[in-house]
């Protein structure tokens, strides 16, 4: 085992080379639903168990099926109304199970980055080879089913092994949501030595953090998001930031959560100078116009290797 | 290695359109044909109040439930504080009931209707549909008990509960919500037409089992007072204001969609307490002076919407 995830050096938030964004935005804004597909029952894992309950795992299971029969459509025509394109992190076996929620989101021009097969299965324990066959299938199961390879990729349930980032470098894939160093994209050492990006996806916002880890009430959810917003707006005047809100259907979706999560959305977008974007946009940017800049400033404040 | 998978962890057999499992058809609540309530209401509000027994000295097997002992015995911390909803509690809710109009139901674990006749008497005095609880707060549905052991129980329960009640006890809400792999045909075995367990929808559906369809009636457990107030420790007052925002939130959906239902579980031994029973009460006042909002209980919204499928 490592100390470091070796992905990144250290890289002071001060003195950067200046991040722009289009049409001279300060904060680059997207939204990550995960949608995902739990198994009623999952093969055992050693090191992970899926759920608290013996089979069957009604609470468990119950709930996050509920994200995808009820939950779904609502933040849909949510994220619709303030003109958000989804940035989808995709169990991707729901293409088979639920086609209609895959087709509903295509129509509407969402991202599509892949979040593993299910979300019951981890990688814990898999060897190299399983890791890749199981990534290189989602990612081609995206393919045929969208018509656009991934880009991105977030470990399935966040569960990782050494190399999880290298593989999806090694497969073709442009960005990683699995690490949380920064509030700006950042080169990412991959051993394949690809060009390679972190795009920052926030656990700290992410719903499923706030809601069932942390136990937050919903409103000081949504005026935690106010305030992150604000923050990073006011530091985008100097260098472009970004700002991502990982949501679960089973999770923002519930009726008692609906308003606060909407007056965070409404206050967002009702601002000028927000980037209202994708994963996959933010990435491509940032390969195009920041990442060499940025990776010349890291080795030469790390002593010029 | 110790650690390494095995090969089921890499093979995906029940990846296939619809469900992993043959409990229900896949649908999204979005695509059903539209409800009507009654008198052209938009909103049917469903109260479930749980009236629970925690034995003192429980087993634990297969699983402890939430609410249950935690000291060790004699526990007359949790035994006393789980009994107060069964004295004090539950007549502030009756009054509040009464004065917002509420027509409530009652999951009422068997031996606790044995135990509190007088409990029983005033409950079903003011009025109100009676659903199976199970025995008490030590005999959990869950999977590792064995079947017949769970058949005596679920038998019993709704014995006693139907010739104590004289109600034909059509519901049934699993402590917990927990379940065996074969609570589902148990309870339809019994004469139980709807369950309460399953928290995937916001309308009811027909689930399977190997004696013909139940219906799974939707009682989340997101909003119920004991997992917002106990397990998240989120103060009453926000627990008021978060099922006002979903009533709004299911209010609106409702009249673009097809009428819907907002159901509360709540626990006379957490919202009884007299730090608590105002947020209830601002809850049920709101929801009450909502006049798209039809108040009943669950069979009768059932009825409803099985009259029109």
């Amino acid at each position: 085992m490592r100390e470091d995830t070796g992905y990144y050096d250290h890289w002071p938030y001060r003195d950067r080379p200046k991040i722009t964004w289009p049409g001279g935005a300060r904060v680059a804004f997207w939204v990550a639903p995960n949608i995902e597909f739990y198994e009623l029952d999952p093969p055992k894992n050693p090191a992970r168990t899926a759920w608290p309950h013996p089979y069957p795992a009604v609470p468990g299971y119950s709930i996050r099926d509920y994200g995808n029969r009820v939950g779904h459509m609502r933040q849909m025509k949510l994220l619709e109304k303030y003109g958000i394109r989804g940035s989808i992190s995709l169990s991707t076996a729901l293409c088979t199970h639920h086609p209609e929620i895959i087709e509903l989101c295509k129509e509407r021009d969402w991202e599509f980055f892949t979040h593993g097969i299910y979300n019951t299965r981890y990688t814990y324990g898999m060897s190299e080879a399983e890791e890749r066959a199981m990534i290189l299938e989602s990612m081609e199961t995206i393919e045929r089913a969208v018509g656009q390879k991934p880009a991105g990729y977030l470990a399935p349930a966040l569960s990782h092994s050494e190399v999880t980032v290298d593989l999806f470098a090694e497969l073709g894939g442009l960005y990683t949501c699995d690490l949380f160093h920064d509030d700006q994209p950042t080169p990412v050492k991959v051993r394949g030595g690809q060009r390679f990006v972190s795009v920052p996806y926030s656990l700290e916002l992410n719903d499923t953090i706030v809601y069932v880890v942390n136990k937050i009430e919903p409103r000081r959810y949504g005026q935690m998001i106010k305030d992150s917003f604000d923050r990073l707006y006011a530091e985008g005047a100097k260098s472009g930031t970004v700002m991502c809100i990982p949501t679960h259907n089973y999770q923002v979706s519930c009726p008692h959560r609906m308003k606060a999560f909407e007056e965070a959305l409404e206050y967002i977008t009702g601002r000028s100078d927000v980037w209202v974007t994708t994963g996959r946009e933010i990435a491509e940017h940032y390969l195009a116009h920041g990442y060499d800049r940025c990776a010349a400033d890291i080795a030469a404040r790390n002593g010029g290797q | 290695m110790s650690m390494a998978i095995d090969t089921a962890s890499t093979q995906y057999p029940k990846r296939r359109y619809g469900m992993d499992h043959e409990r229900y058809e896949w649908s999204m609540l979005s695509t059903r044909k539209p409800v009507a309530w009654p008198g052209g209401k938009k909103l049917a509000l469903w109260v479930n109040v749980s009236l629970q027994h925690f034995p003192m000295n429980p087993a634990g097997k297969p699983v402890k439930l939430p609410g249950s002992m935690t000291m060790p015995y004699p526990d007359l911390r949790h035994f006393t504080l789980r009994d107060y909803g069964n004295r004090v509690g539950i007549y502030r809710f009756l009054d509040a009931f009464k004065r917002y109009g509420i027509k409530p139901t009652f999951a009422i674990n068997a031996q606790l209707a044995q135990r509190y006749p007088a409990l029983l008497h005033d409950v079903l005095d003011h009025g109100g549909e009676v659903l199976g609880h199970s025995w008490n707060m030590d005999t959990p549905h869950a999977g590792g008990l064995d079947e017949a052991t769970e058949a005596d129980t679920i038998r019993r329960s709704l014995d006693t509960l139907r010739a104590a009640t004289g109600q034909p006890v059509r519901g049934w809400l699993s402590p917990g919500r927990l379940e065996s792999p074969n609570t589902p045909e148990l309870l339809k075995a019994h004469g139980i037409e709807y369950f309460c367990d399953w928290v995937n929808d916001d309308m009811p559906y027909p689930f399977h089992t190997r004696h013909g369809d139940l219906w799974a009636m939707p009682l989340p457990t997101e909003i119920e007072d004991r997992f917002v107030i106990m397990d998240n420790q989120h103060a009453e007052a926000s627990w008021a204001q978060q099922v006002i925002d979903a009533g709004q939130m299911l209010l609106s959906e409702a009249r673009e969609q097809g009428g819907r239902i907002l159901s509360l579980s709540i626990h006379p031994w957490v919202l009884g307490q007299p730090h608590r029973i105002k947020h209830l009460e601002t809850v049920l006042e709101a929801l009450s002076a909502e006049p798209e909002i039809w108040c009943a209980g669950a069979g009768e919204i059932l009825d409803a919407f099985v009259s029109q499928t």
